[in-house]
């Protein structure tokens, strides 16, 4: 392996890192650095291990029998791995958006306030409030803010992403996971999502899995690229798509491979 | 493989659209007829359906005219049934179907809603077939089977050990307390009740998970990400998502809880008479239709009895046209689409 890339002040510090489906591992002793307030992508073939790593992060992997992860997972200090670990609680600070948008059937201002009711409970006044701080996070405010009440599936494709972002975010999470969260959507609706994603990383710490190389090299500080379940190369996005230290990363960036 | 060249100056290959040109295409078997004869009949299958509802309605109609012309809309409301007398009123038969369907919804519905939900979210891999397979099985019961299990065995003990409790418990209530008054006999409105519930909960259950199963994995994973707990994803999202499935299914169980006749008339105690508690025996409409049906005489009392049939299906009518109510309610509630 790799020399670890030294970053200052990680947010998450995966070390040693295994994961199996069944008996299959698809993540092989993986340890890296995610920092702070950064945008750090994964990318790497299909099947690579990079959207299964994501799912570690906020265990949505659990949820189906036979799936386990086992080393240790740092955020904030504390192991996420860890069985004691409040995997609720977890959740509220890691949020995830995925490859195709998911709106809830219910109204688009139900679809915000649905996850934060979770955790708070918050009077009317402060509700809206959140709603609409969560939206114009979001970039959605000005396109919805006169039909609240319709549906969430109403809403253009791109525009049901961009909810979905603002469900994770109105629940005020630290890290923001998206899973290829462009990969059903337009272009234009996608260069929307990388502004997005720009200026969410002022406040969170955002880990993207992408298929698409420019994007990651658009919207990334850090890239890590893996292949069969291996971390090859991690570090700054820049020295890995103009300077990479394996021939392996060239390879694929260059499109000779993958 | 040979060079590119050899290929294409191969006089075969330059040939090769020629030859496909000169072969002739092999003698059809299809008629023309046979689009236009099968479009006919599956159209003479699908009109087949109105003519059916069309005459059963007409006769139902037809056959009870005496009773409508003689009592008119006072039928409904009539508690007396004296053959003897020729007094008819339908007001027992309606009051037991109801009642009886309405305690077998108020079982049924979460019972299976429970059973759906651990079949479909908690379930180990190991045990979803077999438990699967058991609920089909139970609706492939006969339902006189249910009707001679409750008579015999549920019945009894349900009268010895669990109506005096009842009794004893919410007899005083304010309210509840009419409800659970009198004699313990084991039939009656409520032992009809239950065992129409154990009849519809594989049906409202089978439907259930099935349309649980069909909501998409991402969408399951969006809200536990938010943090949400199993029943917070199954109460929010996956039962919004598959709301006109769940409410067809409870409709299916509903509509079989209405018209049960067999396991009805052997716990329901078949008698005409009102009564407020759900301990007393009284009647429905198809167990007084299976009982008496072969009984009547008079041509009053065949037409009385006809009547109630007609009844029946005008119910089952409003039933499935508050359904689509129902369902337009959740769609407004949910927000307008586009």
């Amino acid at each position: 392996m790799n020399e670890q890339l030294q970053i200052e002040n990680p947010k998450l510090t995966v070390h040693d890192l295994n994961f199996y489906y069944g008996k299959f591992q698809a993540i092989k002793s993986v340890s890296m650095d995610i920092p702070e307030k950064k945008v750090t992508a994964f990318i790497g073939p299909s099947g690579c291990g990079k959207s299964t790593l994501l799912r570690v992060f906020n265990r949505l992997y659990e949820l189906y029998p036979g799936q386990r992860a086992e080393g240790e997972i740092r955020l904030d200090g504390a192991n996420i791995l860890d069985r004691d670990q409040d995997i609720t609680l977890l959740r509220a600070k890691v949020g995830m958006v995925f490859q195709k948008p998911t709106p809830f059937p219910m109204s688009i201002y139900d679809n915000i306030s649905f996850g934060v009711k979770l955790y708070e409970n918050l009077s009317r006044g402060e509700m809206d409030e959140r709603v609409e701080w969560a939206l114009s996070k979001a970039a959605l405010w000005k396109e919805v803010k006169d039909k609240l009440n319709q549906s969430g599936s109403s809403l253009s494709g791109g525009q049901q992403q961009r909810l979905c972002i603002a469900r994770g975010i109105a629940i005020k999470p630290e890290v923001l996971l998206l899973d290829e969260p462009c990969s059903a959507l337009d272009p234009i609706s996608t260069s929307r999502i990388e502004e997005l994603v720009n200026e969410l990383k002022a406040d969170y710490t955002v880990v993207i899995v992408t298929h698409n190389m420019q994007q990651a090299a658009r919207v990334s500080d850090f890239t890590a690229y893996m292949y069969l379940g291996e971390l090859i190369e991690f570090g700054a996005t820049d020295n890995i798509f103009i300077k990479p230290k394996r021939k392996e990363t060239e390879d694929y960036i260059t499109g000779r491979f993958g | 493989m040979p060079p590119m060249d050899a290929v294409l100056s191969d006089p075969a290959f330059q040939n090769r659209s020629q030859a496909a040109y000169n072969k002739q295409p092999p003698p059809s078997a299809r008629l023309p007829w046979m689009d236009a004869f099968f479009k006919n009949l599956t159209r003479f299958f699908a009109f087949f359906v109105f003519s059916i509802l069309a005459a059963i309605l007409i006769s139902l109609l037809y056959h009870s005219q005496l009773t409508l012309a003689k009592f008119g809309f006072g039928f409904l409301f009539v508690d007396e049934w004296d053959p003897v007398k020729e007094e008819f009123g339908a007001l027992v038969p309606i009051y037991g179907t109801l009642v009886s369907s309405a305690i077998a919804m108020i079982i049924g519905i979460p019972v299976s809603f429970g059973i759906a939900l651990f079949l479909t979210e908690l379930s180990p891999n190991w045990l979803k077939r077999p438990l699967g397979t058991a609920i089909e099985m139970l609706a492939a019961i006969p339902s006189i089977i249910y009707g001679m299990w409750g008579l015999f065995v549920f019945a009894p003990l349900f009268g010895e050990y669990v109506q005096p409790v009842l009794v004893k418990l919410l007899g005083p209530l304010p309210i509840f307390g009419p409800l659970f008054k009198g004699p313990s006999m084991g039939i009656g409105m409520l032992t009809a009740g239950i065992i129409l519930a154990v009849m519809v909960i594989p049906f409202i259950t089978a439907v259930m998970r099935d349309v649980f199963e069909l909501v998409p994995a991402m969408f399951k994973e969006s809200a536990y990400g938010l943090g949400a707990t199993t029943w917070e994803v199954v109460w929010n999202v996956v039962l919004p998502y598959t709301k006109i499935g769940v409410v067809g299914g409870v409709m299916l169980g509903l509509g079989r809880a209405l018209g049960e006749t067999m396991a009805v008339t052997f716990v329901i105690g078949n008698s005409h008479r009102l009564s407020a508690s759900l301990l007393a025996p009284g009647n429905s409409i198809a167990s007084s239709l299976a009982n008496e049906f072969t009984e009547a005489v008079g041509a009053l009392h065949s037409s009385a009895l006809i009547e109630l049939g007609l009844i029946l299906f005008l119910i089952t009518t409003i039933v499935l046209a508050l359904s689509k109510l129902l369902l337009q309610q959740l769609a407004k509630h949910e927000g307008t689409k586009s």
